[in-house]
């Protein structure tokens, strides 16, 4: 297995994630990329799980897994932030009637 | 009575309990009952001590040291809490609890016009400073003597300010008590010093013949001693008004009359004398010190004598001749005759309370009048009060057989057998002291009042409880010289000398014996007589008649009038610099460079904090930018430092 490629995989994902929540302006997408960033890290976490585990044969496989269950835990906390990052959105709409994040100033200087 | 040295804590304690009854109670409790619980603390402390003393005075009685609880623990050092009784301290509790309880009783009468508020308080403050002074007897080491040193310092400020709602009377008392504090740090430092040097503050340990300080020092120690001995003295000099200190006590004649009594004659100034007499090992052992405390009690003598000559009030003629009385006192001590020093503290107490207490029942009389030049043929009115305050007179001038004769001799022929010069000076006093004493009378009770009519129908004789204890003083002012009879008159007659030998013993065998010939001390003695007696007469006859006093003196009498300037001069020299100094430290240096620092550093705080809050754009992009723009820094950190 080539690890480069999941790496440049996972680098590739991770720059158009931050491109796109430095330059689009609607809230959700920047949501999106923000995710977007955070789960190219997962890729990377299991990537080098998996290649740990294939150069070292004699690992226990409990501790080999180590970082693919790691990656669940990241999943289920990122979607419980998702949903709370939604609704956050949703209540920003409701009063803003816009999910612009630049009209969001009201907490300059 | 064998074990009344467990009952010696009650000594002290019963005035201190008697000061929070009263005190706490001075609202509720009736102004009869107040002088009550507070006279009858006294009084039973008084008994105590008698009966301590007869427990003291009995034969081959060894000093008693009782250790109550520690009191500080640090390191290799441990003071207790402790008392010792011995002869010095036994004899030093009858004074202040008898000439105390005395002052109590005097006290329900002269007070009864106050309020009950002010009543209550008065004895309260009084039963404290009780208690300080019998604390400061009773210690067993510097450091308990130190705390009942202190207290008779706050007492009397507190008495002399009694009437606080009068400005010079505060002033007097805050001088009293910046004067007591500079003297303070004196003692307290000889007594750090001392502590730092033998480890120990304790008398029993310090003063051990076998194990004490003279143990430790096979070849003395000159400096170490004579710097402890100085330090101890510069704390006896405020406490017993002496030069340069004394200026206090002239002053403290602001507070009630038998406050002065109280200051004067049992409690106060006496601490200085007894704390040398305590430590007369010490100052045995370092003869430049003796020879400094010598000079300083003669000068201050003669000075406050002089000085005396030409006061008008008769407390302030009363407060500068107890100055000139410590004087001698210290002269005695100095010249190493620390029994003449103690026996002349007693008979001081008793003449001196009784003047007082005597000049209390003239101001009454005179309803409040304190100018002597308005006063005159008293003794017309006031029979009882003139023949006591004649006996004290007699008493404080030296003529025999009054008790100060035996007292004042005996510390002048000790002067004579050190040096004649000190003998001359101090007769010199004494004829000041028997020639302003006898002005003072002719012109209180002799001659025709100098008052108006209204004055003179007021004046009457003063109640039971003023006259009785001035003819109690009186009695003791004319027998109490009987216990000191010298050699010369009566083999063993100096019963003092014998009561408190053990206390001295070590620092007779240290100092070398002066005796004198028998037919010097006839010679002595014939002449200061001869010499105070004359000048009585003369005073006498040249104020009896009511020479009118003159306002206008010139030369030298002015410069006497004015107290020799000394006020005007320490206020030029320390007060006043001492205040612009801190003017310039309140205005300049605290309002610029302090305020101007930590309001600086608030300042400088606030407009940091404006200047950063403008990152705060409100702008989620930029935020996001931020945060790209710090995680390329930390990899490009992470890059460069591998």
């Amino acid at each position: 297995m080539e690890i480069g490629w999941y790496i440049f995989l996972s680098i590739a994902l991770f720059c158009i994630g931050v491109i796109g929540a430095l330059t689009r302006r609607n809230a959700i997408i920047v949501f999106m990329c923000i995710e977007l960033m955070l789960n190219s890290v997962n890729l990377l976490l299991v990537a080098f799980s998996k290649m740990h585990m294939a150069s070292t044969p004699a690992l226990d496989i409990s501790v080999a897994t180590n970082a693919q269950i790691f990656v669940f835990f990241i999943m289920i906390v990122a979607a419980a932030e998702v949903s709370v990052g939604l609704a956050i959105i949703v209540m920003m709409y409701r009063n803003t009637h816009s999910i612009d994040i630049n009209f969001l100033n009201r907490l300059k200087n | 009575m064998e074990n009344i040295f467990d009952l010696v804590y009650w000594i002290p304690l019963l005035p201190f309990l008697g000061f929070l009854i009263v005190g706490l109670g001075r609202k509720s409790i009736s102004k009869n009952v107040a002088g009550i619980i507070a006279s009858g603390c006294i009084f039973i402390s008084f008994c105590l001590s008698v009966f301590v003393f007869l427990q003291v005075s009995k034969q081959g009685f060894v000093a008693q040291h009782i250790s109550y609880f520690p009191f500080i623990h640090f390191g290799k050092i441990s003071i207790p809490f402790e008392f010792q009784v011995d002869q010095l301290t036994s004899l030093f509790l009858l004074i202040i609890t008898g000439v105390g309880f005395l002052i109590h009783v005097y006290s329900t009468s002269y007070m009864k016009e106050e309020s009950q508020e002010g009543f209550g308080r008065y004895f309260s403050y009084l039963n404290l400073f009780v208690f300080s002074m019998l604390l400061l007897v009773l210690g067993g080491n510097y450091l308990v003597m130190f705390i009942g040193w202190e207290g008779v310092g706050l007492c009397s400020y507190l008495l002399i300010g009694f009437w606080f709602k009068n400005n010079d009377y505060n002033n007097a008392a805050r001088k009293a008590f910046v004067m007591n504090r500079i003297g303070d740090v004196g003692f307290l430092l000889g007594i750090f010093w001392l502590l730092s040097a033998f480890g120990s503050v304790s008398y029993h340990e310090l003063f051990n013949a076998e194990t004490g300080i003279i143990s430790k020092l096979s070849n003395p120690d000159a400096t170490v001693l004579t710097g402890i001995t100085m330090l101890l003295f510069v704390g006896a000099t405020g406490k017993s008004a002496q030069i340069p200190l004394y200026t206090w006590l002239p002053d403290a004649m602001a507070g009630p009359t038998p406050v002065s009594a109280l200051i004067h004659a049992a409690t106060m100034v006496t601490a200085g004398i007894y704390m040398i007499a305590r430590s007369n090992i010490l100052y045995s052992l370092s003869p430049v010190t003796m020879s400094v405390v010598a000079i300083i009690g003669l000068s201050t003598a003669i000075l406050a004598a002089l000085i005396a000559l030409k006061q008008n009030d008769i407390k302030k003629v009363l407060a500068y001749s107890t100055v000139s009385q410590l004087g001698y006192m210290f002269l005695g001590l100095g010249v190493g005759a620390y029994t003449a020093a103690v026996f002349h503290v007693m008979t001081h107490a008793f003449f001196k309370a009784l003047l007082f207490l005597g000049a209390g029942s003239v101001i009454h009389a005179m309803g409040g009048e304190q100018d002597i030049r308005k006063m005159g043929g008293l003794s017309k009115k006031m029979r009882i009060t003139y023949l006591t305050f004649f006996i004290a007179c007699l008493a404080i001038s030296g003529i025999p057989p009054f008790s100060g004769f035996f007292s004042k001799d005996e510390i002048l022929s000790a002067a004579f057998a050190q040096s004649p010069v000190l003998y001359i000076i101090g007769l010199g006093g004494a004829l000041l002291t028997a020639f302003y004493m006898f002005r003072l009378l002719a012109l209180t009770f002799a001659g025709k009042f100098r008052g108006n009519d209204e004055q003179w129908q007021h004046v009457h004789e003063s109640p039971a409880a003023i006259t009785i204890p001035l003819i109690i003083l009186a009695i003791l002012s004319t027998v109490g010289g009987f216990i000191g009879i010298p050699e010369l008159f009566a083999e063993n007659g100096h019963k003092l000398a014998g009561f408190l030998a053990p206390v001295f013993s070590v620092s007779a065998a240290i100092l070398p014996a002066h005796q004198l010939a028998h037919q010097t001390e006839i010679i002595l003695l014939g002449v200061s007589v001869i010499l105070i007696v004359s000048i009585c007469i003369w005073a006498w006859s040249k104020y009896a008649k009511g020479s009118p006093v003159t306002d206008k003196e010139a030369g030298f009498s002015k410069v006497i009038k004015n107290k020799f300037y000394i006020d005007e001069i320490y206020d030029t020299v320390i007060v006043r610099p001492l205040k612009s100094l801190s003017g310039f430290l309140a205005h300049v240096v605290d309002k610029s460079a302090i305020d101007g620092l930590v309001n600086g550093v608030g300042k400088s705080i606030s407009y940091g904090s404006r200047q950063i809050r403008l990152l705060q754009s409100g702008q989620v992009g930029t935020y996001i930018f931020m945060m790209v723009l710090g995680m390329l820094l930390l990899f490009i950190i992470q890059m460069f430092t591998k």
